[in-house]
């Protein structure tokens, strides 16, 4: 199978939905020629002109209402936030407005619009240009998250997004756009609330979301290496969350590590993990893990910025003191 | 009064949509002092000639986007008094199921995208529904109300940029009643409040709100316009609210005297005006006008009986309408 970027992939999503459906459009800054900063979207405002890659000031609150109001009134925008940070910006009309439309109305509006934005940290972009703040919106009711973990799931989750009726979240790992995956030429969808399996295990699940996916493979190699057999299970979508895979595996193996980007506290890790401890408590052999990104503001300097992010060896570390029956505390 | 080119079936029209605002506003407020409201809402009595004279000049195509005082938006634009008042008592036949209430009640079918109740939230929405109207070529214009409190908010500034960059078919309708809240608006706002609009090279128009036909006139030629692609336009409208901010800020007189308020019920009052015009034009006699002044008092007391009658939504509706798509999002 051919081999394509993540990037490639997003633009491919866009392009074939753009080309389905005319209502169908992209709205953020420097969308059309520009492509964007990291060149997601090189070449579309070729195809398909200003009209519907639509360049905007830098006015992520005005931008993003204009999108609600479009998608409430007969379009299917796509929204392009250039970083993950800026969606504290957002938080009205993403949370207040379009999040809650559809059910202020009793069911009669809808707002059937992409917000396509980033995480990541280590890309030494400091404070203000590393966050992952997918947990903020997956906390509202009426928005869906999606996590796409490779290029493959970057289109088949975009393609599902853009055809979705509701307010859906892409989040893409910013360092992940020039990591190539494969993927069909033929067209394919990714379902919203189906997690991935992505390694069989019998002795520890490592539950990943995004980048952390290739994390929790990675672990699971150097595991493999010393007798451990781990399970690697992508949910792919957080909203919905396949809550009944992670379960079975947690189950199967009694022992779970929940690895996310996002700030540990109060964050994904903690809801996934609360959820296995209410529904396998007694088939758990330990307690779940949580491994998100250290509680602090993303540091500018290498040295520092590192070690906030769970890496393949930190959560082998961890699979093996769980393994070993030691009581531990994550980060 | 200003001049107009009619027919007496309008005027009538115009008349009765302001008494049916008055009529439903005193309904309302007599149910919120008699405690069989629940919460509590922002009367519009005052400021009829602002909706009526703005929606009587669009087509139901056309779109509005309203605010927390937002009652006269949504009859004026062809709501039904049964519908509302059972949305303003959380009873399932409401607009919205009973789900949003005074300050979220929308009807699509008449192109009410909705009140808000974030001051200034709709501002996006209702840009946006302006995008949509010129990428898909549907010829509809978008009114977005607003008071003058919320020109203090960023976001109008940001969406009237975009607006006037690509010439969107939107009309920003700001009700000047004078206050923002508890505070008056000469505190609030610096400068004058069209030069806002006129900043973007926005064409801005001042009216006075308590002249129907004054605000019909300017509405008709500035929609026409907007049709063409020569939007956006600015309408900033002087008028009053006779209330409080909200039904229960009674004693108000440390920000508002009520000699003020006196003056403008009796000197002002666009019903009263109106009403005068049309008996002195030989349009209507005083006896037609009790007539309809009668027929719509039955009409609202008939609604709020069945409407306190009326059944609450099931409780099963509580996790309904969350996603589009979804029957029950928490099963």
């Amino acid at each position: 199978m051919r081999q394509i970027t993540l990037s490639q992939a997003v633009n491919e999503a866009l392009a074939e939905e753009m080309r389905r459906d005319e209502t169908v459009f992209i709205i953020g800054e420097d969308v059309a020629e520009a492509g964007t900063p990291f060149k997601v979207l090189a070449g579309l405002v070729e195809e398909f002109g200003t009209s519907r890659v639509v360049d905007t000031p830098i006015a992520e609150p005005g931008f993003m209402g204009i999108a609600v109001g479009a998608a409430m009134t007969g379009t299917r925008p796509v929204v392009d936030l250039m970083f993950g940070d800026f969606i504290y910006l957002i938080m009205d009309q993403l949370c207040n407005q379009a999040a809650k439309t559809h059910y202020m109305s009793g069911g009669k509006l809808k707002v059937p619009l992409v917000l396509r934005t980033n995480l990541g940290a280590t890309r030494r972009s400091a404070a203000q240009h590393s966050q992952s703040l997918h947990a903020l919106v997956a906390h509202i009711p009426g928005l869906k998250v999606a996590m796409p973990s490779s290029a493959y799931e970057a289109k088949g989750l975009m393609k599902t997004a853009i055809r979705d009726d509701n307010p859906v979240v892409i989040f893409e790992d910013k360092l992940m756009y020039n990591d190539k995956a494969p993927v069909p030429e033929e067209e394919y969808l990714i379902p919203f609330g189906e997690a991935n399996i992505k390694r069989e295990g019998t002795d520890i699940t490592l539950i990943g979301t995004s980048s952390m996916v290739q994390v929790c493979e990675k672990a699971a190699e150097i595991l493999a290496g010393e007798g451990i057999s781990a399970e690697v299970i992508d949910p792919r979508t957080i909203v919905p969350l396949d809550e009944a895979t992670l379960l079975k595996s947690a189950r199967k193996t009694s022992r779970v590590i929940v690895v996310d980007e996002g700030h540990q506290s109060y964050g994904v890790t903690g809801e996934i993990a609360s959820r296995i401890n209410e529904k396998a408590f007694y088939h758990l052999d330990a307690p779940v893990l949580r491994m998100g990104a250290m509680d602090v503001p993303v540091p500018f300097s290498p040295a520092l910025e590192d070690i906030t992010v769970p890496t393949p060896e930190g959560v082998a570390e961890n699979a093996r003191r769980l393994m070993s029956g030691e009581m531990i505390h994550a980060a | 009064m200003a001049k107009s080119k009619h027919n007496t079936e309008d005027y009538l029209q115009m008349y009765r949509q302001m008494v049916r605002i008055r009529t439903f506003e005193d309904n309302a407020n007599q149910l919120y002092l008699s405690a069989k409201m629940p919460g509590l809402t922002h009367m519009y009595s005052g400021e009829e000639a602002v909706a009526v004279g703005i929606c009587e000049a669009l087509e139901i195509t056309d779109k509005i986007t309203s605010t927390h005082r937002g009652h006269g938006h949504c009859v004026a634009k062809g709501a039904e008094f049964k519908e509302m008042f059972c949305e303003l008592l959380g009873k399932e036949e409401g607009y919205c199921r009973g789900k949003g209430g005074s300050m979220h009640i929308a009807d699509q079918s008449n192109g009410n995208l909705g009140a808000n109740a974030i001051v200034g939230g709709s501002m996006g929405i209702a840009t946006g529904s302006a995008f949509t109207s010129k990428m898909l070529g549907t010829g509809d214009v978008t009114v977005c109300f607003f008071g003058d409190g919320a020109t203090a908010q960023g976001l109008w500034y940001e969406v009237m940029n975009m607006a006037a960059l690509w010439n969107l078919p939107v009309i920003y309708a700001c009700e000047n009643n004078g206050y923002s809240e508890y505070t008056k608006t000469e505190e609030i706002a610096a400068g004058s409040i069209t030069a806002r609009a006129e900043a973007f090279g926005i064409e801005a128009h001042q009216v006075d709100g308590q002249d129907v036909l004054a605000v019909n006139e300017l509405t008709q030629k500035l929609v026409a316009r907007a049709r063409k692609g020569e939007g956006p336009f600015f309408m900033e409208l002087m008028t009053y609210r006779y209330h409080g901010h909200h039904v229960g800020d009674i004693n108000r007189e440390y920000y508002r005297s009520k000699d003020e308020e006196k003056d403008w019920k009796d000197n002002r009052d666009p019903i009263i005006r109106f009403r005068g015009w049309m008996v002195e034009q030989g349009i209507a006699t005083e006896e037609e006008i009790e007539a309809m002044n009668a027929e719509i008092k039955a009409d609202a007391k008939a609604a709020v009986e069945y409407a306190l009658e009326a059944k609450y939504p099931d409780v099963s509706e509580v996790d309904m309408h969350v996603y589009v798509g979804v029957e029950h999002a928490l099963a």
